[in-house]
């Protein structure tokens, strides 16, 4: 009974798709071109092919035949996940039906709704998608800039970057400074540096327990700060300083050649040094014209169409949208808001209203997991938070090792969401 | 610790699976056993008169059955499998199950993290075992194990679900909850009977059930939307 409900509405949805696509938009199938083929794009474009059955022509733009997630990186670099199993391909999104093209997108034009590829290609699109992550704000911090990335590695896009890193701390001497130099709001995964803080910890506390950790930080406040400052003290005491904008945290050079930190004019000397810069929109944003000043590009809270153009939706971090957090866990769930939008305005299927949400998990040691997360709503001008929570501090040990399992848990089901 | 030790000589001695044979051997306390299985089953597995399957099947005369074979449960292949093989849930591996599910059967579909206390587990099997090989046993009022975990009015339960709108709502619990029903740190949803699915929702949404993400989850879906979500997650299970 529920069944035949269910086939019903199917031959419906197609029968509408059938009838509307051609009179809205001429003889061939509508076209949605998605750049970047992270969290956000890789949802987006896979719900719409998943979901169209084919009435959508959907095109994934993105250069790296394998992804490696940002997430579960840190449990890379403590030695609890396998580099491998960050690494997802794009077999399973292309079988769902979405032409994947292995390439840059370097240019957009928005009159004649085409993006332009490296390879001098252009690609048509009658709604397009911009998901291309997050870029460095060059000169944020005097002294770095890509170049010097082998030197002072950034490690914040996954990948060999982290590798790097992790293979410059198994080798740091013995008693040696690690420094980390925290990016200010906002910036891309809020727990991010103090999860990478705790795997470090973890690490050397195992490997070469006289060795320190400095953060030289210019926030006064960041994401789970009681619940990261309690597990270093309780795992890893006396390891790990921070130094804040009080202390000078907001006045940092580095010296990638000396491996030198100058903090507030005092010179340190680091034997390995992380430096996460300010962050903007991924280039591509801002060459399509989607940015403001602020570097990243604003959307309209109900379905992240951007605002400056509305055939053009921007996902995930490179978004402006208000108070999620820039995190794979957001990308994913604002993407299924609009593949759920672009195909219903495409193929006449019904669209249903906005809700959003994220949890990010955190390990802070061997079997001590933590959580926070939120529901969020379209406000007026922006996305709004409507509750939260957050794992509490004292909690016991068997609380903390389910939410550890339980990150295992999300982590095999948003990549099996996206990829598998 | 007195219990485990027993529940280990007697596992130590039972190389063939011949426990249940009528004979009354007292495992562990069957009324803590209860308790246990009120919080550690219950939500799943019904047991006693009127017994049915629900999310997963009802525990009446599990000694010594095959794993895996009623016919009318949808089990994982690799339950069924291991029954074909023949797995049987004697003492031993109804004990060693419980303890942990996927050490035993890997590709089971029980999302049950495993009972480490020995002790415990050894109540809880007392308590299970009074309903297989002791039939005159089972109470004879409606028993109430199978009371429902949340009061919901009947026109809440009785709500025929959205299932295109359970479809989108689905993509928000799909972030961790793998729609192949794979599971590994987070419970599978998919096939659900629509009643539990709806009850364990509404337990969730009236923080009756701690889980923090869960309750979050819950707490703004409606009546309409939770009713939706079920038909879905049902649907696509007999899919």
């Amino acid at each position: 009974m529920k069944l035949n409900r269910r086939s019903f509405l199917g031959t419906a949805t197609a029968a509408t798709a059938a009838l509307s696509a051609p009179m809205a938009l001429g003889q061939t199938r509508p076209r949605v071109v998605v750049i970047g083929g992270g969290s956000g794009g890789g949802t987006v474009a896979r719900y719409i092919a998943k979901d169209s059955d084919g009435a959508v022509d959907v095109t994934l733009i993105e250069p790296s035949r394998r992804y490696y997630t940002c997430y579960f990186s840190n449990l890379y670099l403590g030695g609890f996940w396998e580099y491998d199993a960050l690494g997802h391909d794009y077999g399973t999104i292309a079988r769902t039906g979405v032409n994947v093209i292995h390439d840059w997108a370097v240019g957009v034009d928005r009159d004649a709704k085409t993006v332009a590829l490296a390879s001098g290609e252009s690609v048509p699109y009658d709604r397009l998608v911009v998901a291309p992550g997050i870029d460095f704000v060059e000169g944020s911090v005097p002294g770095w800039d890509v170049s010097q990335q082998s030197l002072m590695p950034h490690a914040y896009k996954s990948g060999t970057q982290v590798q790097l890193l992790k293979h410059q701390i198994e080798n740091m001497r013995e008693g040696g400074l690690f420094v980390m130099v925290a990016p200010p709001n906002p910036y891309r995964c809020p727990p991010g540096p103090g999860e990478r803080i705790s795997m470090v910890g973890h690490m050397l506390s195992q490997s070469n327990p006289t060795a320190k950790i400095l953060i030289v930080d210019p926030k006064q406040n960041y994401s789970k700060q009681a619940l990261f400052e309690e597990g270093w003290e309780r795992h890893y005491p006396g390891m790990v300083t921070r130094i804040g904008p009080d202390f000078g945290g907001e006045h940092v050079e580095v010296r990638p050649e000396t491996m030198e930190v100058v903090i507030d004019g005092q010179v340190e000397q680091a034997d390995v040094c992380n430096v996460i810069p300010a962050q903007k929109a991924g280039k591509i944003a801002e060459l399509a014209g989607l940015t403001d000043e602020s570097g990243w590009a604003p959307v309209m809270p109900g379905d992240m169409r951007s605002r400056m153009d509305e055939n053009v939706f921007v996902l995930g971090d490179a978004s402006a949208q208000g108070a999620m957090p820039k995190s794979g866990f957001s990308a994913n769930s604002q993407a299924k808001v609009v593949a759920n939008v672009i195909r219903g305005e495409l193929t006449g299927s019904r669209i249903f209203p906005a809700r959003y949400s994220n949890t990010c998990w955190s390990l802070i040691a061997t079997n001590d997991g933590v959580k926070v997360g939120a529901n969020y709503e379209p406000g007026e001008d922006q996305i709004e938070s409507v509750s939260s929570f957050i794992s509490q501090t004292g909690e016991d040990a068997a609380l903390r090792q389910q939410t550890y399992e339980e990150s295992i848990g999300w982590y095999n089901g948003i990549v099996a969401d996206i990829f598998g | 610790m007195k219990k485990s030790l027993h529940i280990l000589s007697l596992v130590g001695a039972l190389v063939a699976p011949t426990l249940a044979q009528g004979q009354a051997t007292p495992l562990g306390d069957a009324s803590a056993g209860a308790e246990i299985y009120r919080r550690e089953c219950a939500s799943c597995h019904q047991i006693g008169e009127g017994a049915v399957h629900r999310i997963g099947p009802h525990l009446n005369r599990i000694f010594d059955r095959g794993a895996g074979t009623y016919d009318e449960f949808r089990y994982s292949e690799a339950l069924v499998r291991q029954g074909r093989d023949g797995l049987k849930w004697d003492l031993r591996r109804l004990d060693a199950y419980i303890e942990n599910p996927r050490a035993l059967v890997s590709g089971t579909r029980m999302s049950y993290r495993g009972l480490s206390d020995a002790g415990r587990r050894a109540d809880l099997i007392a308590y299970i075992r009074a309903y297989s090989d002791q039939p005159q046993n089972i109470p004879e009022a409606a028993p109430t194990a199978i009371a429902r975990e949340v009061d919901l009015p009947e026109s809440v339960l009785a709500l025929e679900g959205d299932i295109e709108y359970g479809e989108y709502l689905s993509t928000e619990c799909t972030t961790c909850h793998q729609r192949s029903g794979d599971h590994a740190g987070i419970p599978g949803i998919v096939g659900w009977p629509e009643e539990d699915f709806v009850v364990a929702m509404h337990a969730y949404k009236q923080a009756l059930r701690p889980h923090a993400v869960m309750q979050s989850v819950a707490q703004r879906l409606d009546d309409e939307e939770i009713a939706a979500l079920a038909a879905y997650f049902r649907a696509t299970g007999l899919e």
